[in-house]
């Protein structure tokens, strides 16, 4: 079966004045129909900045410097701006964290919905008005015709990212980017927006690339998991795999550090110092000076290894 | 039973806007005058034992940022009492009893000023220290939240999320409070820093022999730290029980509700079943208990009547009509 979204090696660096920052270094993955694939770091890790590659949404001093972004085969980076901009919107979305930050506030929902289907496809203002009704449905908004007729301040946090949802699915996009989108939600809202996602990736068949900080939303949502750090993927496989049996240390000192699977009132397992600038990463491994299992030869950096979907980008592995 | 060392007694708090120029006139012209008003708390009663962490949780909008500001004295109920039984400082009364670590480490430190001036201008005001001493106070303060007291001359910006957070504990603690009121003290940060703040928590409060009121959203932060659990929902409490007790057999529809929903990393690809509707706006709050627009369980007594605060199993009190049907 072919991967919806395959990419490859792909590297994004920032040329700033106090030096290349590699925001996205060497970063490999692949997402199939249906498949939903959980990609986890902390703030500054570069999970992001990879969807915004993906999406091609990259300013400078950003630059894509290398890799293969393929979806359905076909590659993205080396595609002309113009040919890259009927992609986006059509067939891979983006939804992000601040649903306000997405939907005009002076325009009406149907205005900002029925511009997302003409911008891409020839049809009548009524057929793209019937389209917009049946996504509204399908993330579960109640009377969507009244709700078209809304603006985004009359709904709660809730609706309007189910509205920001709506907008990414109304061209039945092959990929959709989702980027926090449930983390500035409360969380019977957030359940609820996750029970929406994970229906619409079984009905329609669409691939979801999920970025998160939130390991426990990953391990509920995701069948596969790749974890972030400094700009690399150190580590990824089925969420099973990677959850149960981490091997990288960053990996085990993450899911230990998560408060609910520790005895209450126990001092946490914490993993020491913080994220290290993206400007002064050298030649080393980049979780060197936080890692316990650190070695010698970890003065130079790890490169990815792969056993069948699991890969690993460590010389001291747990076992 | 000794007495708490903070209570709040059916405190009550309202919010409403005084009528702006525009509202003046058309209420001369002779229209109907209407107030919004939030109602962010509706008879409240807290209580938090000398050295006891008392969680509190809930979503946006459930009063619970009011009420740890009301704790803190930063806000005045509307209704209700505040009596605080805890050892005082002489001059200033229970002010520095109780004090507040906020959300953001971002917007919670004056840009301007440095560490030593965050840390340190409070205890000299009080009298607490004198001027000369300040800075081997402020040092000593840094310390004990695991910080370089050389970095003191540093302003907030040249400082990460985690060191943020911990000078606004610095700063809190700098004025020997017995109480801390932490309102989602550690929300805005990164999960292994997170880690790191919270094992603080915990350290000094052994140290320092505090008691905590937490406020957060995460139910796993909450049930880490935590004594007692208590569950607020649209400005009244629904729920309160030790924290084992909580977790093992929520009573109340909305905790059980709540405790369903939140994700944990040892379960896998579930199958969401999420609670319907939204939480109600305070500025209209539904009639009988807050919850019944959502509750699976509703019937007619819930549109009418709000249940109140029962016990109903040692320590366990739940609001809820279900409890007087099935005995």
């Amino acid at each position: 079966m072919t991967a919806v979204l395959d990419v490859e090696g792909l590297r994004m660096h920032f040329f700033t004045k106090a030096g290349v920052v590699r925001a996205v270094d060497d970063v490999s993955f692949r997402v199939e129909r249906r498949g939903i694939l959980g990609l986890v770091g902390e703030s500054g890790s570069g999970k992001s900045m990879t969807g915004y590659s993906i999406m091609g949404l990259v300013d400078p001093p950003g630059r894509i410097v290398g890799g293969r972004i393929l979806l359905n085969g076909r590659d993205l980076a080396s595609l002309e701006p113009e040919a890259w901009r009927r992609l986006r919107g059509d067939r891979i979305a983006m939804i992000f964290q601040d649903p306000m930050m997405t939907l005009n506030p002076v325009l009406r929902i149907d205005t900002q919905m029925v511009e997302a289907v003409l911008a891409h496809h020839d049809v009548s203002r009524d057929s793209a008005l019937a389209r917009c009704r049946e996504a509204l449905a399908q993330v579960g908004i109640a009377s969507p015709d009244e709700r078209l007729r809304a603006y985004p301040h009359q709904f709660s946090g809730g609706m309007r990212q189910r509205v920001a949802i709506a907008i990414a699915i109304v061209n039945k996009p092959d990929l959709i980017i989702a980027d926090e989108p449930t983390t500035a939600l409360d969380v019977t809202i957030q359940g609820q927006i996750l029970f929406e996602m994970q229906k619409l990736c079984r009905e329609s068949g669409t691939a979801l690339l999920w970025i998160t900080h939130d390991l426990s939303v990953i391990a509920g949502l995701a069948d596969h998991v790749c974890v972030m750090y400094a700009g690399r993927i150190v580590e990824s496989g089925s969420v099973d795999e990677v959850l149960d049996r981490p091997r990288h240390p960053y990996t085990r000192g993450l899911i230990e550090s998560v408060p609910s699977r520790n005895e209450p009132g126990r001092p946490l397992p914490q993993l020491a110092g913080m994220t290290p600038s993206l400007l002064a990463l050298g030649a080393s491994c980049a979780f060197r000076e936080r890692c316990s299992r650190a070695l010698e030869a970890c003065a130079e950096a790890p490169v990815a290894e792969w056993s069948g979907e699991r890969s690993l980008r460590c010389r001291n592995p747990l076992p | 039973m000794t007495a708490p060392l903070l209570a709040l007694r059916g405190i009550t708090k309202r919010f409403s806007r005084p009528p702006d120029l525009a509202a003046r006139i058309a209420q001369r012209l002779g229209a109907r005058a209407e107030r919004t008003t939030v109602h962010a708390l509706d008879g409240v009663d807290l209580a938090v034992g000398d050295r006891e962490v008392v969680g509190l949780v809930g979503e946006s909008g459930c009063g619970k940022s009011t009420l740890g500001r009301i704790a803190a004295r930063i806000l005045e109920p509307t209704e209700g009492e505040r009596v605080w039984n805890g050892p005082v400082q002489s001059g200033a009364g229970d002010r520095l009893a109780v004090q507040m670590v906020f959300q953001d480490p971002y917007a919670s430190l004056n840009p301007r000023m440095r560490v030593v001036d965050i840390v340190g201008e409070a205890p000299v005001v009080h009298g607490l220290v004198p001027r000369g001493e300040r800075e081997s106070y402020v040092a000593q303060a840094l310390e004990r939240v695991g910080m370089d007291a050389t970095l003191m001359r540093r302003f907030p910006h040249q400082f990460s999320g985690g060191q943020r957070s911990r000078i606004g504990i610095a700063r809190a603690l700098a004025v020997r409070p017995r109480l801390l009121v932490c309102d989602e003290a550690v929300a805005a940060l990164d999960v292994s820093i997170q880690a790191q703040v919270l094992n603080l928590f915990v350290r000094l409060r052994e140290e320092l022999a505090l008691a905590y009121l937490f406020i957060s959203h995460d139910l796993g932060v909450i049930r880490h730290l935590s004594d007692r659990v208590v569950v607020m929902y649209l400005g009244r409490v629904v729920e309160t029980a030790p924290t084992a007790e909580l977790f093992a057999r929520p009573n109340h529809p909305y905790t059980q509700a709540l405790l369903s929903e939140v994700p944990r990393v040892d379960i896998r690809r579930r199958t969401y079943v999420p609670i319907r509707g939204e939480i109600p706006s305070p500025l209209d709050p539904p009639p009988g208990c807050h919850f019944h627009p959502r509750c699976p369980h509703a019937f007619e007594r819930c549109r009418v009547e709000v249940p109140a605060l029962r016990e109903i199993a040692p320590g366990q009190r739940s609001a809820c009509h279900l409890n007087e049907i099935s005995r």
